[in-house]
């Protein structure tokens, strides 16, 4: 890891003013995925900048038919919410399972999604939810905001500040995780809406993605068994030591299926 | 038994330093002008050096020096030695290439050193290793045992044609090939081992130091040996005389195998700390851990199995392939071969077999000894092998195993592969473990697994392990290049308190607390006045040190005999003082007594008098109570047990999940059966994680895919059930304590234990083998093909 300086803003416009006017300004939120990049040398930021105890970004509110949760709220806070508990369970099912308690105590949802890990658990979520990003400026869909693997929409000087979440009727996360890294080897988020069935799969491809071939089952027929004969493409999805795409394929299906059962 | 003697599980004397953060490791130490290695790795799995062009890192800022292998031949440094000569069938001697620490023209793996940057600080070290400028010329790889056996692979050394280290064998073709030809059945066998990365917590480090006044060496390093590298190093590769060469392995932070082999680092490091003037330290960091610690297993085997028509074992042979990687690590020949070949009578009667193995060069990480060593790799592939039979032959897994178990009254047995076994128990030990694992209710739990959904499998593994591998001829005259023996030295100060300097080393394994306990035990001293010293050259007498579980049955009865030298000693100045025959004393709990009467002297007593010899027989005994003993054993000890484990999968996902690990082993005695369920613990975690988790994997251009904890999957708590433990103990004949060995067990008893239980489990979809690691695609896919 090289030397870096570390400069603590007072408030999320000195955060945003300082990202914007220091060379080599980087954000850091919990740090667990940005530190050991950082111990690797794959970056070497000259300035860090850390926003996740901002008051700007901290909180749980309902808000209507919107969970809005603050970025800076770490894995563990939103697991043990008993608002989120109330709300989505299935969301802090999702966040009391992120990676290890060491992680859990750290990571925050804002860094999560600014990572926008092609294994991480919260892009499901964000898909199958209907999230939308807010940041220091703007508001974006989940869908305009997260890109392919490791891209999002997030300006070098932008500030995630909270995540909206749609409250569904019923949700379930289900999750393979990689036996090594504990990320998703393959999650699939299943939301039942008013509006429709969402169906979010993270950790099979380069980037988290819908699925609309099992949304259309399950719109037609909520149960399981109508994800029978559902194809799932390999051609896209990735391979890698732990898991071929068409093991991955073959999970996304039975994934799916166990969230599909348990949205009960 | 006393509170804290032998059989008594005394808390570990070592932990209060240990948990409490306050242990000493090598990086822990700092010397007095020291500055800082890093070594730049080769990225390439096979190249040439072109040009290494240092001008950059040698101006970057807080830089030293810039060494690289040019530097290392102009001081005339040797390369680093391999510890066993293995011959070929053909009765040629095994290739044995140059092993350079700085190969100054072509690089043969993936972290093969290149340069080593020396700088003040441990940053300005690494990060001017980033502007050494080599140019390479890239060569095709023999990336893996596949690939570097394909005919036409590319060569690792010109002078071994075809990757061949040597082709090696061991047992009677003609006897084998004789029982096979009057065999009722014959099964046979492809079996991969998979590869290793060893990952002790502790990373490798080292520093070197030199006293220019006094011409003294000083190496700080993570070993169990400090005595073997000093040999290797100062011998060897240096020139350096043992009298002015001093080794220290601190607090070690386990080890497993990986830190018996002398490495690169250890000589760079000494060497530059001389060139340069000043001390010079080297930590690995973890992704370094991966391309350089020596790695373990990796084979490819074919084996077959002769029965009669009861099922009686009436012949063996096996084939196999062994990585040796890209070149000879200290102990890798002898691995695939003298660990190997003659383990393969196992526990059964099996009256011939033939063993050929091929050592075979590849461009990947050096290739030695990782916990149980040749013993886990044959033990998985015998046990794999008879449960086959069992399956094609239609008889009961566990009642084929009976039917071929040595009974009590044929040891001691010779086996058909040169070793023999002096003592054992093994159908009472299979009998008491299948009573703790509730076998005979196993069809009920599957029944009631598959209503579930789920499906459930029992596996059986009966073994035997050969530890405290001896005795020194005769390994000798196989072609190890060292002694096997091991030193004690008890030192009783005037007050009656005890220092123990052991030749062996302790990293984990509570050496301190279990010497403590038998010499407290043998001499009646309290275990808080027993102190045990190990892992400095200038402190303690020559030893070879710890690897093979063989501290207590080599390390320790050598400490044991300097005891008995004590006690002996003791009871001639003892019948001085009491006016009576030697003969006559008697020493017991701590006490030297005229036999029949009440007279008697403390230990305590007689200590003070051997070191303020007043009243003393000095015409006839020196003064002094400080006695060391060397102890070469007769034998290899032969720990055995019966692995059983239940296994459930879910079908759709391929997932096993482990139900219950049951463990019932012979141990011989026992000292410290706390110390001795932590490392049956381990072991199993090691033997788990390989049968479910583990597998290093390098693509074909030789990049290593599994290079950090990403990818690389090791076994956490959470991995594991609880273990049932048992012990069914006879106690070895041939050393003076009775005691086999307990470090290698798990990982070489449970393999195939947790292996066949998958295989059971998925047998009733057609499934005869399954390769480690059982890992969920793998039986997923398993279940697939035999589906299609």
């Amino acid at each position: 890891m090289q030397d870096f300086t570390f400069r603590r803003p007072a408030s999320l416009a000195d955060a945003v003013e300082a990202l914007r006017s220091i060379p080599g300004g980087k954000l850091l939120a919990g740090g667990q995925s940005l530190i050991p990049v950082m111990k690797l040398d794959l970056a070497a930021p000259a300035t860090l900048v850390p926003v996740a105890g901002l008051g700007e970004l901290r909180g749980i509110r309902l808000e209507g038919s919107e969970l809005v949760i603050g970025a800076g709220m770490t894995h563990r806070e939103v697991g043990e919410s008993a608002e989120v508990a109330g709300a989505i369970p299935a969301l802090a099912a999702l966040a009391g399972a992120i990676g290890d308690p060491q992680v859990r105590n750290r990571g925050t949802l804002g860094g999560s999604v600014a990572h926008n890990d092609p294994a991480a658990d919260y892009p499901a979520a964000l898909l199958a939810l209907d999230a939308t990003v807010v940041t220091d400026r703007r508001e974006v869909s989940a869908a305009d905001f997260l890109g392919s693997m490791f891209e999002t929409a997030l300006a070098d000087d932008e500030v995630i500040t909270a995540v909206r979440f749609r409250v569904p009727e019923a949700a379930a996360y289900a999750k393979f995780p990689n036996p090594a890294s504990k990320y998703a080897i393959v999650g699939v988020m299943v939301a039942r809406s008013p509006g429709g069935v969402r169906v979010a799969v993270t950790g099979a491809a380069p980037g988290a993605f819908r699925h609309e071939g099992m949304e259309r089952a399950l719109a037609a027929d909520f149960s399981a068994s109508s994800l029978d004969g559902v194809p799932v493409d390999a051609e896209e999805l990735l391979s890698d030591p732990q898991a071929s795409a068409e093991y991955r394929a073959h999970l996304v299906g039975v994934m799916a299926r166990r969230a599909v059962e348990a949205c009960g | 038994m006393s509170e804290n003697g032998i059989g008594a599980a005394v808390l570990r004397k070592e932990d209060d330093r240990l948990l409490t953060g306050r242990g000493q490791f090598t990086d822990d130490i700092n010397r007095p002008g020291q500055a800082h290695m890093s070594i730049l790795r080769s990225p390439l799995a096979h190249a040439r050096i072109v040009s290494i062009d240092t001008s950059a890192a040698e101006e970057a800022p807080g830089v030293v020096a810039v060494l690289t292998g040019r530097e290392m031949a102009e001081d005339g440094v040797g390369g680093l030695p391999c510890g066993w000569l293995i011959t070929s069938k053909d009765g040629s001697p095994m290739v044995e290439p140059p092993h350079p620490a700085l190969p100054a023209d072509r690089v043969r793996y993936v972290g093969d050193q290149v340069a080593a940057v020396i700088a003040e600080t441990r940053e300005a070290a690494r990060a001017a290793a980033a502007l050494v400028d080599v140019e390479y010329e890239e060569l095709p790889a023999a990336a893996t045992l596949a690939s570097a056996t394909r005919d036409g692979a590319p060569l690792v050394w010109d002078e071994a044609p075809g990757n061949i280290c040597y082709d090696w064998e061991v047992g009677d073709a003609e006897a084998t090939e004789a029982a096979f030809r009057g065999a009722d059945h014959i099964v046979s066998l492809d079996v991969v081992n998979n590869r290793l990365i060893p990952n002790a917590i502790e990373p490798r480090a080292a520093i070197g130091e030199y006293d220019s006044r006094t011409g003294d060496h000083t190496l700080f390093t993570t070993t169990q040996n400090p005595h073997l590298i000093r040999l290797l190093l100062g011998a060897f590769v240096m020139g350096i005389p043992e009298s002015k060469l001093r080794i220290v392995a601190p607090d070690v932070g386990g080890g497993f195998g990986s830190k018996i082999h002398h490495y690169a680092e250890e000589v760079i490091v000494t060497w530059a700390a001389k060139r340069l003037g000043r001390p010079v330290k080297w930590t690995a960091e973890r992704s370094e851990s991966f391309v350089s610690d020596r790695h373990g297993r990796d084979h490819l085997s074919h084996a077959e199995l002769a029965l009669d028509a009861e099922g009686r074992f009436l012949g063996l042979r096996v084939t196999t392939a062994a990585n040796l990687g890209a070149y000879l690590s200290t102990f890798s020949t002898c691995v695939p071969t003298y660990l190997y070949g003659i383990l393969f009578a196992g526990p059964y009667t099996t009256p011939a077999i033939y063993v050929e193995v091929k050592g075979v060069f590849s461009n990947t990480v050096p290739v030695d000894a990782l916990r149980g060593a040749g013993r886990p790799e044959a033990t998985f592939l015998l046990e794999r092998l008879v449960d086959k039979a069992a399956r094609e032959t239609g008889i009961d897994p566990v009642e084929l195993r009976r039917r071929n178990l040595i009974r009590p009254d044929q040891f001691p047995y010779q086996t058909p592969v040169a070793l023999q076994y002096d003592v054992g128990d093994y159908q009472a030990t299979l009998d008491l473990a299948l009573e703790m694992a509730g076998a005979d209710a196993f069809e009920e739990r599957r029944a009631e697994a598959r209503a579930r959904g789920r499906l459930r499998g029992l596996g059986v593994s009966t073994f035997l392990e050969a530890c405290g591998i001896a005795p020194s001829a005769v390994v000798g005259s196989l072609g190890c290049r060292a002694g096997l023996y091991e030193s004690g030295q008890v030192r009783v100060h005037p007050t009656g308190s005890v220092t123990v300097y052991t030749g062996t080393h302790s990293h984990g394994q509570g050496h301190e607390t279990t010497f403590a306990q038998l010499v407290s035990d043998e001499l009646g001293v309290p275990i808080d006045q027993v102190e045990v010293v190990h892992g400095d050259t200038q402190q303690i007498p020559f030893g070879m040190g710890t690897y093979g579980s063989r501290s207590l049955a080599v390390g320790g009865a050598a400490i044991y005999n300097a005891t008995q030298k004590v006690i002996n000693k003791g009871k001639r100045i003892a019948a001085h003082l009491l006016e009576a025959s030697e003969a006559d004393i008697e020493f017991e709990n701590g006490s030297f007594t005229v036999a029949g009467t009440d007279r008697a002297k403390a230990f305590g007593e007689i200590a003070l008098a051997a070191y303020v010899p007043h009243d003393y027989p000095i015409e006839e005994l020196e003064p002094g109570l400080d006695e060391t003993a060397f102890y070469d054993p007769k034998n290899f000890t032969f720990p055995a047990g019966a692995h059983i484990v239940e296994v459930e999968i879910d079908p759709e996902t391929g997932t096993v999940e482990l139900v219950q690990v049951t463990g019932v082993d012979d141990l011989g005695r026992i000292i410290n059966p706390m110390i001795v369920a932590g490392q049956l613990h381990g072991g199993l975690a090691h033997g788990i994680g390989q049968a479910l988790l583990e597998e290093c994997q390098y693509d074909e251009n030789g990049q290593l895919l599994t290079g950090s904890y990403l990818n690389y999957t090791m076994p956490r708590a959470a991995d594991l059930p609880n273990f049932e433990l048992g012990h069914n103990t006879t106690l070895c004949t041939h050393n003076p304590l009775g005691v086999k060995g307990v470090g290698e067990v798990g990982s070489i008893g449970v393999c195939p234990a947790v292996i066949n239980a998958v295989v059971d489990a998925l047998s009733e979809h057609g499934v005869t083998h399954i390769d480690m690691p059982a890992t969920p695609e793998r039986v997923w896919r398993a279940i697939q093909s035999s589906q299609a």
